[in-house]
């Protein structure tokens, strides 16, 4: 950036910046224009939304360090040995080395349970900002053309991230995570032909012998976070090479990208992001404690606690176990555990493959095409919103049921009715959703034709000579105009009503297919329109804000043009 | 410090004049402090390439460098901001010697350790962050660049003259034209993708009938949890109790204990009406499986395996406390609500020579979850 090139009272030039270490580098690689153009001056886009995905790649940065400073004291083995530790509770107790060197990590190593706090706080961390990150990508739209691939990768990240946290907390053989396990184990047991050989496979025999820890441990500490790391890598890179998406502003269109440059201002304030993100779990483990493994006690296959609760990822899989109705076929001959089968796939199948499958079917319905740079409000896309709204009631339904003991103990309902609510909301509290949902934005989209057209309500009462009071209404600024007038309507596509003279409907809406898309291209193309009631722009900010509207029952809404008395959102009252 | 960039803002150059702004609107640029860089004729911005002109648009707002309020907010920031590092130099200095001088292997001492690490822990990377983010935003102007977007998309040349080259190389490598080449390679690398689904046969050994066995047999002796101590049905006599029981010789096994685990209930005359059971492909009443109305049933669910650990006396209800399937005890472990398919597998009961309570036999269905090869 232009600053004085040399300061007089200074400990640092810089005053020929590629003297030194960097011109040895660009004499033997080249590259200062791809340094300069692609990684200096790079553009972020300033959106508080867009640190959602910074939080997810540092808790993954800070599980990385943490775990591998735990790597060098946990030892992956269940060779039983009798514990003379420093928790003197536990003196003489049989337990596997795991759980030993946990105990070790947690009472004898210095520094060793802050940093062990660190790592389970930020596993969760991670989990709970990939996950409102790909809610921010799918509401905003930012998953489209040309970032379907991103997005299925984000996917699979998500996805492996549930595997890596769930074997992460049952490698210290606990008694909470042991029985996790034994759930994980029959679940598999559930699954049809292979279940049981997965089973037996996985844990080297029957449940649950001595191989499960090693395995998750490598599992875990290797191969897992490998895949993580090439497919994160691959994000950011995606994201590197087709730029950031942008917010609807002025001056932002689908050529540019507008936002402060990588050195030093992202530089300098992305650094700053991590040390707070690092701060804020090393808080976190300082005064929350989490998964204190030496209350819990060794594993064992004939003890459990009441109320026990995975960690919040998993929620939605206990829940769904819980919500169940006892279904069980006998197929010929053989066992179909529904009961099982259906909580373990149809959930996150619904929730993951659905939100795999979307891009693509929203660009089916849509017959949209073209580059989207600019990113949608989440009520210009009212279809989009609904369906994701409803897709976080059924998580938040049945997640909520994954603790639906606790919650009958605190509302001091029965447990069974807690479960049959839980039923009921996890089928009706999606549509509902979506219906609402669907409602909200376009009621939203009303006012921002209210404001575009009529200006917004500024507060002001002025009462005219006649006695009639009135709101004064303000033209909106050019930022917000830009920002209203973004919005982007799916074209109609040829369907019902399109036909020839002689009734033939178009090749497109034949078939059950091409019926099926006609009706979901309707319901994308639902919107409010801003001009479509004649007002043009010419009422807008020109009127030299005294646009107003009548207040109270004595005026009336004769200073609005008469087209929109009969519209069912007219005035402002 | 909001107060002062609220002035800021109102006297900001190009600013339009908005008077009133939408509610939940960001502010218009109210990012004036710390201010623009020296003049752009003769600074380094005017050696940049023309290339790099037309595709970065910079714009910076702010107040001249040299306004006197931009100097005093200068100042007061960049001492604000070396106040941060000297906290994070403080705390980090605390950090050590905290793992210096604090050391664990007690409860007390380890948590004492834990709050003197975690807390200079926390404050060193909290100063470090908030400095960094002071100095940013109340020491560097404020740039704004607008970057202009290539087509993703290679243009119809490039993509045609990159298909006639691979169909060129595809020619030349005769891989279309010698289909024996071809098809012997594919046959050739088949058995080289199976090889690692192979390799993986020796991860465990195959179900078999396991999962339908456990250890029980005639005769083996009932050993109370815990204690590991045989029973008498006189020594279990109080109606509505549910104790823990591991079969004898097996008291640590893990491995059998997953499927071998049984609790026993014992009731007052006249409430246990067990119905009849499958035990192989004929049906037998299971009410002399019971000795003076105690009887056992497998503490294994059968949803996905958890303890069922809960037993309700007054209702004779077992619950597993996992996803809460609940069992009536009386009438044979029946399920009654939740995910669980089928009734808690009975122990055949009987007492041995010296009086102790043994299984009669081992289950007669498999325990635990259901399995495809159930059946």
């Amino acid at each position: 950036m232009s600053r004085p090139a040399v300061n007089s009272d200074t400990d640092f030039d810089v005053s020929k910046p590629l003297k030194g270490t960097a011109g040895w580098f660009d004499d033997r690689f080249g590259g200062a224009r791809g340094v300069r153009t692609y990684l200096l001056r790079k553009v972020y886009p300033d959106h508080w939304s867009f640190l959602l995905g910074e939080i997810a790649l540092y808790s993954f940065i800070i599980l990385l360090l943490t775990g591998t400073f735990l790597s060098f004291f946990f030892i992956p083995s269940t060779t039983e040995v009798i514990y003379h530790g420093s928790y003197v509770k536990l003196d003489g107790i049989k337990m596997s080395e795991a759980y030993q060197s946990t105990l070790r990590i947690s009472f004898d190593v210095r520094g060793g349970l802050l940093i062990r706090q660190i790592h389970h706080w930020a596993a969760d961390l991670f989990v709970a900002a990939l996950t409102i990150h790909m809610l921010r990508v799918f509401f905003t739209g930012a998953y489209r053309k040309p970032r379907e691939v991103n997005w299925l990768i984000g996917i699979t990240l998500f996805a492996l991230a549930l595997i890596e946290g769930l074997f992460g907390y049952s490698l210290p053989d606990d008694q909470l995570s042991g029985a996790g396990l034994r759930i994980f184990e029959g679940v598999l047991q559930g699954i049809p032909i292979v279940g049981t050989y997965l089973a037996f496979f996985l844990f080297g025999g029957p449940f649950p012998g001595h191989d499960i820890v090693p395995r998750m441990y490598i599992i875990h500490v290797l191969l897992i976070p490998g895949i993580l790391l090439a497919l994160i890598t691959a994000h950011i890179f995606i994201m590197f090479w087709q730029k950031h998406t942008q917010m609807p502003a002025k001056g932002n269109t689908e050529r540019n990208v507008t936002g402060q440059p990588s050195y030093p201002y992202f530089v300098a304030k992305t650094s700053a992001w991590f040390m707070f993100i690092f701060g804020a779990l090393a808080l976190l483990a300082t005064f929350a404690q989490i998964n204190p493994i030496w209350l819990y006690g060794p594993y064992t296959p004939v003890a459990i606690s009441s109320a026990s609760q995975p960690d919040f990822y998993m929620g939605i899989l206990e829940g769904s176990l819980r919500v169940m109705p006892a279904w069980e076929w006998n197929f010929l001959g053989h066992t179909v555990t529904f009961s099982v089968l259906i909580p373990f796939a149809l959930p996150l199948g619904i929730i993951l493959g659905g939100a795999a499958f979307w891009p693509f079917f929203e660009r089916w319905a849509t017959g949209d095409k073209a580059y989207h740079h600019v990113n949608d409000r989440p009520r210009n896309a009212p279809v989009r919103t609904g369906v994701g709204i409803a897709a976080v009631v059924f998580y938040g339904v049945l997640w909520a049921e994954g603790a639906n003991d606790v919650l009958a103990d605190f509302l001091h309902i029965p447990l069974y009715t807690v479960t049959w609510i839980a039923r009921v909301l996890t089928i009706v509290g999606p549509i509902l959703a979506y219906i609402i949902t669907k409602r909200i934005c376009l009621g939203l989209q009303r006012k921002d034709r209210e404001d575009l057209l009529h200006g917004y309500e500024s507060g002001i009462i002025r009462q005219l000579p006649d006695g009639e009071f009135i709101e004064v209404h303000q033209p909106v600024n050019e930022e917000r105009r830009a920002v209203l007038e973004a919005k982007k309507v799916p074209a109609l596509l040829p369907g019902p009503g399109s036909e020839d003279p002689n009734g033939v409907p178009p090749p497109s809406s034949r078939g059950v297919l091409g019926k099926a898309r006609a009706v979901a291209n309707r319901a994308f193309a639902e919107t409010i329109p801003v001009e479509a009631d004649g007002h043009g722009n010419g009422h807008g900010p020109e009127g030299a804000g005294e646009e107003h509207a009548a207040v109270g029952s004595a005026g009336t809404p004769a200073q609005l043009p008469s087209g929109d008395s009969s519209d069912e959102d007219s005035g402002s009252s | 410090m909001s107060d002062m960039e609220e002035t800021a803002g109102a006297e900001g150059a190009g600013v339009p004049a908005a008077p009133h702004r939408v509610i939940g609107t960001p502010p218009p640029s109210p990012r004036l402090l710390g201010s623009a860089p020296v003049a752009q004729e003769g600074s380094e911005t005017a050696l940049a390439l023309v290339s790099d002109q037309e595709e970065f648009q910079e714009h910076i707002d702010g107040l001249p460098p040299d306004d006197p309020q931009v100097i005093v907010h200068g100042k007061r920031a960049e001492r604000v901001v070396v106040a941060c590092f000297l906290l994070t130099f403080i705390a980090g200095c605390g950090f050590v010697a905290a793992y210096v001088g604090l050391g664990v292997h007690t409860v007390d001492k380890t948590l004492r350790s834990n709050l003197a690490l975690g807390l200079s822990m926390s404050v060193m990377f909290l100063a470090l962050g908030l400095g960094a983010l002071l100095w940013v935003r109340h020491l560097m102007p404020n740039v704004e660049v607008t970057q202009q977007r290539h087509d993703l998309r290679s243009d119809e040349k490039e993509r045609q003259a990159t298909e006639a080259y691979f169909k060129e190389g595809t020619a030349n490598s005769q891989f279309v034209k010698r289909p024996l080449v071809r098809r012997t390679l594919m046959l050739g690398t088949l058995p080289l993708l199976a090889a690692p689904v192979v390799l993986l046969r020796d991860l465990g050994p195959q179900p078999g009938t396991s999962l339908r066995h456990t250890v029980w047999s005639p005769g083996r002796r009932l050993l109370v949890q815990g204690t590991n101590q045989p029973l008498t049905p006189a020594q279990f006599s109080a109606p509505g109790s549910m104790i823990t029981i591991v079969p004898d010789g097996y008291e640590d096994d893990q491995n059998a204990l997953t499927k071998a685990a049984v609790i026993l209930i014992k009731f007052r005359p006249g409430e246990l009406h067990i119905p009849t059971r499958h035990a192989g492909s004929t049906l037998v009443g299971t009410m002399n499986w019971t000795v003076d109305n105690i009887v056992a049933y497998s503490k294994i669910c059968t949803h996905v395996g958890c303890p069922v650990a809960l037993y309700e006396q007054t209702t004779h209800h077992i619950l597993c406390p996992c996803h809460q399937s609940t069992f009536e005890a009386t009438t044979g472990a029946t399920v009654i609500f939740g995910p669980a398919a089928r009734p808690l597998p009975q122990l055949p009961l009987t007492v041995d020579s010296s009086g102790y309570l043994v299984a009669k036999s081992d289950f007669t269905e498999p325990v635990g979850p259901s399995f495809w090869e159930r059946g």
